[in-house]
């Protein structure tokens, strides 16, 4: 039986890169978000310029599922390399569709499926003369064509075509007609619409659809962000990009016409980093943006602004690891580099959002801690979050906010001050020291800035008391971190249990799902997510009050459970790992699946103890 | 010792500078380099410099890598900030200070392992880029801090105080930075204060990417016979290709170099720099010129010193970025965020 499905469905299209699908593949999905129907995109890419195959999947969902939900109700085969693999992913009653030009044997097509053929070369080839225009009109034909067969609103993708080619007549027309020759073709061809449709809906609300890096670049923008130094590395390019874009917009001097911002793109990662330090040391909010490997040549460096109490924002997109691993795919693989960076014993802040609102939020505060705290602050993005574009609510920002930019000592302070400076002085008792910056009082306030171990006077020493002091006072510093990061979040199931999940950012995206799934059968789990390291006292308590744990990411080696015991002495035993690490965003299906294989199964009463 | 503080006493008619400061008012820390190394006298060159320019200490900042030259920045300007970064890196660090606020003079002190070797890169991005800095490479040829090995800027045959060849082509930084668009260009000699000096100020003064390759003799690890660092060798082959005035609207400096042709180059602030020519062939603002002149005494066996090449119209990082004039680290909110009315339409944009 063919699915039958309203505003609940998975569709995925199966492209050639560079071939210009990607617009048009997001022309579709927002024609859905603009009729009302909450959508989840996912781009599945190469590393790769021209010719290896992309995928694009969107999650249509009434309710609001956004967690990848693994499998495909509907394919858009328009890669004949990948055409029997991305047959093979079809739900049993799903639908192909699929460019007829060119005849497939009828034994690689399958029999519980609905296919539905169209020459989309062909009718491209007869429209178009232009080769290039036969390859990018070809997208839009297939879209028109999805219209007819889902029941998407026209005048909704008109529309969308109108505001992304304002201004250009000629495009708007010429994207026009290949829709109307798509949507009237399959009208002709095929008895529509089908079985899968969108329906005008409001669940969509407010919400915006972005992605996570333009958040991320956005908030370092707000933040106040004014130093940018970074190294072209996927998934974080679109980051600088996306800040450099934002500030040419919002930060030019109006009265100038001059920059309020410097973006530098070095010579690598280690001169980015470098810059960044360079720059928080001397006052200004800097960061840089990067993903594993960058995260791997940047070691030395956050190494020093630890151990000299520098300030700087890393954004870290990760990315399939280890070495150049998987460029283009998704994991949470570097929690552990992050939190211990560099040689010796160092400990550093990250924060870890689920999506683009928090990536905004994270950003902007970011800021604000790592001038607080005086050290490296680490935000935890990954490819997931970064470049595929999720519903969000919308950005929001209290004006009256002010930036916290910490226990710098002005001009004033400086002649005011009864006693002499002592740059790692303790004065307050919560392990953060005052600075000062460069220039800032003619006699007052100088100090040298070293990675070698120093008195509390900044001065230059090898002793061991003196270092040991330095050192615990980083560590107390640490532990005033804790307290200032954002807090988990519990969700709670609707019954009481004894099974808790912790996880954290982008796994965050299916947990909801697959709790409500589990809940239907009475299977009842507790949800907390960490976003930020340190942990918050929280994690312990919520790992205390359950009798099993389990710890849900997106890595081999359970590195949030690794950190979980380091940082809360839990003894690893009390975890159980739920690891997801093809490189995939981790799917609704999976977590589904591992926890309940883990659980007792259900309609079996058992007492609470059991279930360890 | 570094952590021991020099007395303070001085003679009560000690001179002071325009800004009442004497020159104990521009020294650092006590040296902790071995007794006659090169880069202490490179250290009061400096302090000389600053002191005659009557430069406000606290608005220098002074950087370094790692090294015996990183470490010297501790020994001179006690007022200033300073930041002994990373082995090689500096570059990248004084860059983003700079970034960070415009109005800071930035003194940047390197080695040649610091600079030749491990930061290279890093040392041929900063003068590509212009960044306004007065960068200084005490070079020696050899790691004293790790005992004696031979660095980048070595030359081919010369013997380590082990005996040992050194085998690859040197690299020469001063011919690295002309290519590299170094806007002011120049080599010196550390037992050379004559020499040095102007060099520094006229650095000092100079808008956009300053870099002097100071020849240092290592007394410990690079002073013997066999080695083209020592100070027998560097004396013996030293040829100055120019001696320099340099004047600003306070009191001209003269050098004791013999007269000879003269060649007057205007700084944008300015500033006079008469140059000497001793070698009647070089043309300091010819970039042609100067790679000639240096390829020329190379052959000869000689180290040509003076101020090899300076370009008065190359932009510095901030122009080319077109940054504001206001240090960006004296920005608030009002000049960086855009509020909550402009993020009403960013989320409009995106739906």
């Amino acid at each position: 039986m063919p699915i039958r499905a309203v505003n609940d469905f998975v569709i995925r299209f199966a492209n050639v890169n560079g071939s210009g699908s990607a617009s048009a593949n997001l022309l579709f999905a927002r024609a859905i978000m603009r009729m009302g129907v909450p959508i989840a995109p996912r781009n599945i890419f190469p590393s790769n310029i021209q010719g290896l195959p992309t995928w694009y999947e969107v999650r249509v969902s009434e309710a609001g599922w956004l967690g990848a939900r693994g499998g495909a109700d509907f394919l858009v085969a328009m890669n004949p390399q990948t055409f029997v693999q991305d047959i093979g992913a079809i739900e049993p009653g799903g639908y192909l569709f699929y460019d007829s030009t060119r005849p497939v044997p009828a034994s690689l097509l399958r029999d519980d499926i609905v296919v539905l053929g169209m020459p989309l070369t062909e009718i491209c080839n007869a429209e178009y003369s232009d080769p290039r225009q036969r390859q990018l009109y070809r997208n839009i034909v297939y879209v028109g064509a999805l219209a007819a067969l889902l029941d998407i609103d026209v005048k909704v993708i008109d529309q969308l075509i109108h505001e992304r080619f304002k201004g250009k007549e000629r495009l708007i027309e010429a994207n026009k007609r290949a829709l109307r020759l798509g949507f009237d073709e399959a009208k002709a061809r095929f008895d529509c619409p089908i079985d899968l449709r969108v329906r005008w809906s409001d669940a969509v609300g407010d919400r915006i659809l972005v992605e996570g890096n333009f958040a991320a670049a956005l908030g370092a923008l707000y933040g106040g962000a004014t130093v940018c130094a970074w190294y072209p590395i996927t998934p974080s390019t679109s980051l600088a990009e996306a800040f450099e874009r934002n500030c040419a917009r919002y930060r030019i001097d109006p009265a100038t016409g001059k920059k309020n911002y410097a973006i530098v793109q070095a010579e690598d990662e280690i001169a980015a980093i470098g810059m960044a330090v360079g720059a928080g040391w001397n006052g200004s909010r800097a960061f840089t943006a990067t993903s594993g490997p960058g995260i791997s040549l940047m070691q030395e460096f956050f190494g020093l602004a630890y151990f000299a109490e520098v300030p700087v924002v890393v954004f870290d997109v990760q990315r399939g690891g280890p070495s150049t691993g998987m460029p283009t795919r998704t994991q949470q693989s570097d929690l552990l580099i992050c939190a211990v960076a560099s040689h010796g014993d160092t400990k550093h802040v990250l924060l870890i959002p689920e999506g683009p609102g928090e990536a905004f939020e994270f950003a902007a505060k970011a800021f604000d801690l790592a001038e607080r705290l005086q050290t490296p602050v680490f935000v935890m993005l990954d490819l997931d979050i970064g470049m595929n574009a999720r519903l969000s609510a919308p950005f929001t920002w209290d004006d009256s906010r002010l930036y916290d930019r910490g226990k710098v000592l002005s001009h004033d302070d400086l002649e005011r001050a009864d006693r002499s400076f002592g740059r790692y002085n303790d004065v307050d008792g919560d392990g953060i020291p005052y600075r000062t910056l460069p220039g800032a009082h003619p006699t007052r306030g100088a100090y040298f800035t070293r990675g070698t171990s120093r008195d509390r006077f900044a001065r230059y020493t090898e002793e061991g008391l003196p270092y040991i002091d330095n050192m615990e006072r980083l560590q107390h510093k640490f532990e005033t971190a804790r307290g200032m990061l954002p807090r988990p979040i519990l969700k709670k199931a609707a019954n009481p249990t004894r099974i808790g999940v912790l996880y954290y950012g982008s796994t965050a995206a299916p947990m909801d799902e697959a709790q409500r799934m589990l809940a239907d059968e009475g299977l009842h789990i507790d949800l907390m997510r960490i976003r930020a390291f340190p942990l918050a006292r929280e994690v312990a308590d919520f790992i205390q009050s359950h009798d099993r744990i389990f710890v849900a990411e997106q890595n081999r080696d359970g590195q949030m459970r690794s950190l979980i015991s380091i940082d809360l002495g839990v003894a690893p035993d009390r975890l159980t790992p739920i690891l997801h690490f093809n490189g995939m965003p981790t799917s609704v299906r999976f977590i589904y699946r591992e926890l309940s294989a883990r659980l007792p199964k259900r309609g079996v009463s058992q007492p609470l103890e059991a279930v360890k | 010792m570094s952590y021991l503080a020099k007395p303070k006493f001085h003679h009560p008619a000690i001179e002071v500078n325009a800004l009442g400061f004497t020159h104990r008012d521009y020294e650092g820390s006590m040296s902790t380099l071995c007794a006659g190394c090169g880069h202490d006298s490179i250290s009061a060159a400096i302090v000389h410099a600053c002191f005659e320019l009557a430069l406000p200490p606290h608005r220098i900042a002074k950087l370094s890598g790692i090294g015996c030259s990183s470490k010297t920045p501790t020994y001179m300007l006690g007022q200033s900030h300073g930041f002994n970064s990373v082995h090689g890196r500096m570059p990248s660090v004084l860059t983003g200070a700079n970034l960070a606020n415009r109005h800071l003079i930035y003194l940047g002190i390197s080695g040649d392992g610091d600079t030749a070797s491990i930061g290279l890169g890093q040392f041929a991005h900063l003068m590509r880029r212009g960044v306004n800095v007065v960068y200084v490479v005490e070079n020696n040829g050899v790691y004293g801090l790790t005992k004696g090995q031979f660095s980048a800027t070595a030359d081919r045959g010369s013997k380590s105080k082990k005996g040992a060849d050194a085998a690859d082509e040197p690299i020469d930084l001063v011919a690295l930075a002309i290519q590299l668009g170094a806007s002011f260009v120049a080599r010196s000699f550390s037992g050379d204060k004559a020499q040095l000096v102007p060099l520094v100020k006229a650095a000092f003064e100079h808008k956009g990417a300053a870099f002097i390759d100071v020849i240092s003799p290592c007394v410990t690890f690079n002073n013997h016979a066999g080695s083209t660092k020592s100070f027998d060798y560097v004396r013996e082959h030293n040829i100055a290709v120019n001696s320099l005035d340099f004047i600003t609207g306070r009191d001209p400096i003269e050098v004791d170099y013999a007269e000879g042709e003269r060649q007057v180059v205007s700084l944008h602030d300015g500033s006079i720099i008469k140059l000497h020519k001793l070698d009647a062939g070089h043309d300091v603002t010819d970039r042609a010129a100067a790679f000639a002149t240096l390829e020329r005494h190379r052959a000869a066996g000689e180290i040509a010193t003076g101020l090899i090449h300076l370009n008065e119209d190359a932009k510095d990082l901030h122009d080319t970025l077109g940054t504001t004039t206001r240090a960006l680290n004296e920005l608030g909110a009002e000049g960086l965020c855009p509020g909550s009315k402009a993020l009403k339409s960013i989320n409009a944009s995106l739906r």
